[in-house]
């Protein structure tokens, strides 16, 4: 767990200097080799690795607009994520997703970069795995800027009235891009929203990564186990603006300096060594998480861009025979399915 | 509502240049100052400013009840705007992206758009749907649409699309003062954000008082005789920039920007197309079934003997993609507008 959340860590840390590149003096969202928005999760590992210890492959993750811790912990394919955020062909969605909507079949990872529509995808997979008579998990991540959404309370009520093996995490930093919690909700502790579907509703009032882990592990084998959902939400922090860029001018101070101090990493580390765990340990496995993140970053840098013919590949996986001279372009429609050995 | 009503559908003299997203601001500033029953509400407009600038220094001088902050809910507060202008309010309510429309479209398209007809008349909806539209930025298929012709297609609200600031002001003032539901999208490169360039084009002279620009009135950017290129929002500057360049090999192009799609301005189109004979429609939505599409059946309806040659350049029918190669193939620009533009003159 805490090789996850230090690997998550660096990895923001890192993708905020490869990010910046190209966009010094004047900041440029399109400039650069990482163009667009860029959410970054640092102060929210502790929920990302917390519930996605208990995960195996075949459960499913859809996760929201900041999505890299979470794909860290439940095993995404960071080479081909990184590359993904580089907009390389050998990213895990050849380009075409970018860090918002990173899609990782082999460990059925999704995102969703409207809010809360990753709800209902992962309340369907768990409805797959209750018909097929298997007992894998889906996991929707979500912020609590979120918890208002049609797609959320939906989702909820659909999940609980059918008995569904759904987790809902709510990750709560206490922003919504400039809104405080308390402008958007009367309701201080969102796990409150699970009792108007009579179903279990946890919230967690740190981000203690073991506290975390404890509460998802109970849930996720109730979920396994066949008695249906549960909704934890998490206090985490946001270490940083909204999205790169953002200079959070409507953001107090002390806020910004608490969000800091209260640091989800440094708090399992106290853990780990008062069970024992050497500093060495510790350093060992950062050292190792931070090897893996930049082996990711040259890894994908080295990479080629798509080109412009693949623009017209994968709209449909079978794609119709006239698709070509509908779409007005002169690529072929047929396109290129297994060029990269992937099955999608 | 206005003391006196002027109507300028020409850019007049002025010595003062705004950004788009600055002129905008003013004319909802104006409105909101003469008229008590007009307020905004969006994610993040209030402290924010919007994150496009659409608000900028609203909620200083007009305070929270009439800048309102509003939790994501989508469905929720663009509902509610449609409930307060039924009730007679004058609501503007911002959707953050037009991507966004996903999650209320109902709202929009079955109570917004729809209850003034529904209701024999006996309602009017008078409220303003901001919302930022458009690509170039590497933000992939949910954040980068246009959408004019989603929400062109569906009858009842009217649909503006400025490209300058001198129009984003005008349009403004037409929209809230009009009594029907006015769909207002504003292309994000278009506003003269710090953080995201501008072409040259849009920062404009704009005059200090308040005026309108009726809707229905296309602006002849460049008269020209050889080709017709009719476009609108950012598309617009891309085709000046070629027309420029099209100009030193002896090619006139006339570029017109629509600046509204619904109502359409028809007899603009057409006239141009009698007097060129060829035309080019330039649109960074996706191909099918939209703007293009749209203004090429009504050239060919009242123009058919005068055209000699029709071409289309839109995003061809794929969400839009992240990479930045990606991107650049699909979104026209300036030299995919000048070469469309030589291949029709031929
Ligand atoms: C339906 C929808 N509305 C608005 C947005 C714009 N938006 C992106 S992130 C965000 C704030 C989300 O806050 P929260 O859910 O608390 O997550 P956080 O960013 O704090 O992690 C907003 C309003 C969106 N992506 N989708």
């Amino acid at each position: 767990m805490y090789e996850q959340m230090v690997t998550a860590r660096h990895y923001e840390e890192r993708l905020v200097d490869e990010y910046l590149v190209g966009k010094q003096p004047a900041f440029d969202i399109s400039a650069g080799p990482i163009p667009g928005e860029l959410h970054l999760a640092a102060g929210h590992e502790a929920s990302g690795a917390g519930v996605c210890m208990h995960l195996r492959d075949d459960d499913t993750v859809t996760a929201p607009h900041r999505p890299h811790h979470i794909a860290i912990a439940k095993g995404v394919d960071l080479k081909r994520m990184t590359a993904e955020i580089f907009g390389r062909k050998t990213g895990l969605c050849r380009g075409k997703g970018g860090h918002m909507h990173l899609f990782d079949p082999d460990v059925n990872f999704a995102c969703s970069g409207i809010i809360a529509q990753g709800c209902p995808p992962a309340v369907g997979a768990a409805m797959a795995a209750k018909k097929r008579n298997t007992d894998s998990v889906a996991v929707a991540f979500l912020g609590e800027g979120a918890i208002d959404q049609g797609g959320f309370l939906e989702s909820l009520n659909l999940a609980a009235v059918h008995d569904l093996p759904v987790v809902f995490v709510v990750e709560d930093n206490d922003w919504a891009i400039s809104m405080p919690k308390d402008r958007v909700t009367d309701v201080q502790n969102g796990a409150q929203r699970a009792a108007g579907f009579d179903l279990p509703g946890v919230r967690i009032d740190s981000d203690d990564a073991t506290a975390v882990y404890e509460a998802a592990g109970e849930a996720v084998m109730r979920a396994r186990d066949g008695n249906g959902p549960t909704l934890i939400e998490v206090q985490v922090h946001r270490r940083m603006g909204h999205f790169m860029g953002d200079a959070e001018a409507y953001r107090p101070e002390a806020d910004i300096d608490r969000a800091k101090e209260r640091d989800s990493i440094e708090r399992l580390a106290e853990d780990l060594r008062s069970h024992g765990v050497t500093d060495d340990e510790l350093d060992e496995i950062r050292e190792r998480a931070h090897e893996r993140v930049e082996e990711a970053i040259s890894w994908a840098k080295e990479q080629p861009e798509p080109g412009p013919e693949e623009a017209y590949e994968n709209v449909f996986t079978n794609p119709p025979a006239q698709a070509a001279t509908d779409g007005g372009s002169a690529a072929d429609a047929s396109g290129d399915a297994d060029e990269m050995g992937g099955d999608n | 509502m206005a003391t006196e009503s002027r109507d300028y559908t020409e850019a007049t003299e002025t010595d003062r240049e705004l950004t788009m997203s600055r002129a905008m601001v003013e004319a909802i500033a104006w409105e909101m100052r003469e008229n008590e029953e007009v307020f905004y509400m969006g994610e993040d407009v209030a402290d924010y400013g919007g994150i496009f600038s659409s608000t900028t220094g609203l909620l200083d001088e007009f305070g929270r009840d009439r800048v309102m902050d509003v939790p994501i809910s989508e469905t929720a507060y663009l509902g509610a705007a449609v409930g307060a202008a039924q009730a007679g309010m004058r609501p503007i309510a911002e959707l953050m992206f037009v991507d966004f429309f996903g999650v209320a479209m109902d709202q929009i398209y079955n109570n917004m758009a729809k209850n003034t007809y529904m209701s024999g008349g006996s309602f009017s909806v008078p409220m303003v749907l901001t919302t930022a539209v458009g690509g170039t930025y590497n933000d992939a298929g949910q954040h980068s649409q246009t959408l004019y012709g989603t929400f062109a297609h569906l009858p009842g609200m009217k649909v503006v699309v400025p490209s300058t600031a001198y129009d984003a002001k005008g349009l403004m003032h037409s929209a809230i003062r009009d009594d029907d539901p006015v769909v207002y999208m504003f292309h994000k490169r278009l506003m003269g954000l710090g953080w995201m360039p501008s072409p040259s084009g849009p920062k404009t002279g704009v005059p200090k008082e308040d005026y309108t620009i009726p809707f229905g009135k296309a602006d002849v950017k460049r008269p020209g005789d050889d080709v017709t290129v009719v476009t609108l929002g950012l598309h617009v500057h891309r085709a000046m920039e070629a027309a420029e360049q099209l100009d030193d090999d002896g090619i006139d192009a006339e570029v017109i920007d629509l600046r509204t799609l619904v109502p359409l301005d028809t007899e603009t189109v057409l006239d141009s197309v009698r007097k060129t004979g060829k035309l080019l429609v330039v649109d960074e939505d996706y191909q099918s079934f939209g703007v293009t599409g749209e203004i090429i059946a009504r050239a060919a309806e009242g123009a058919l003997d005068d055209l000699s040659a029709v071409k289309r350049l839109a995003i061809p029918d794929v969400p839009i993609p992240y990479a930045r190669s990606l991107e650049d193939e699909v979104n026209p620009g300036t030299d995919d507008i000048a070469a469309a533009v030589r291949e029709l003159h031929e």
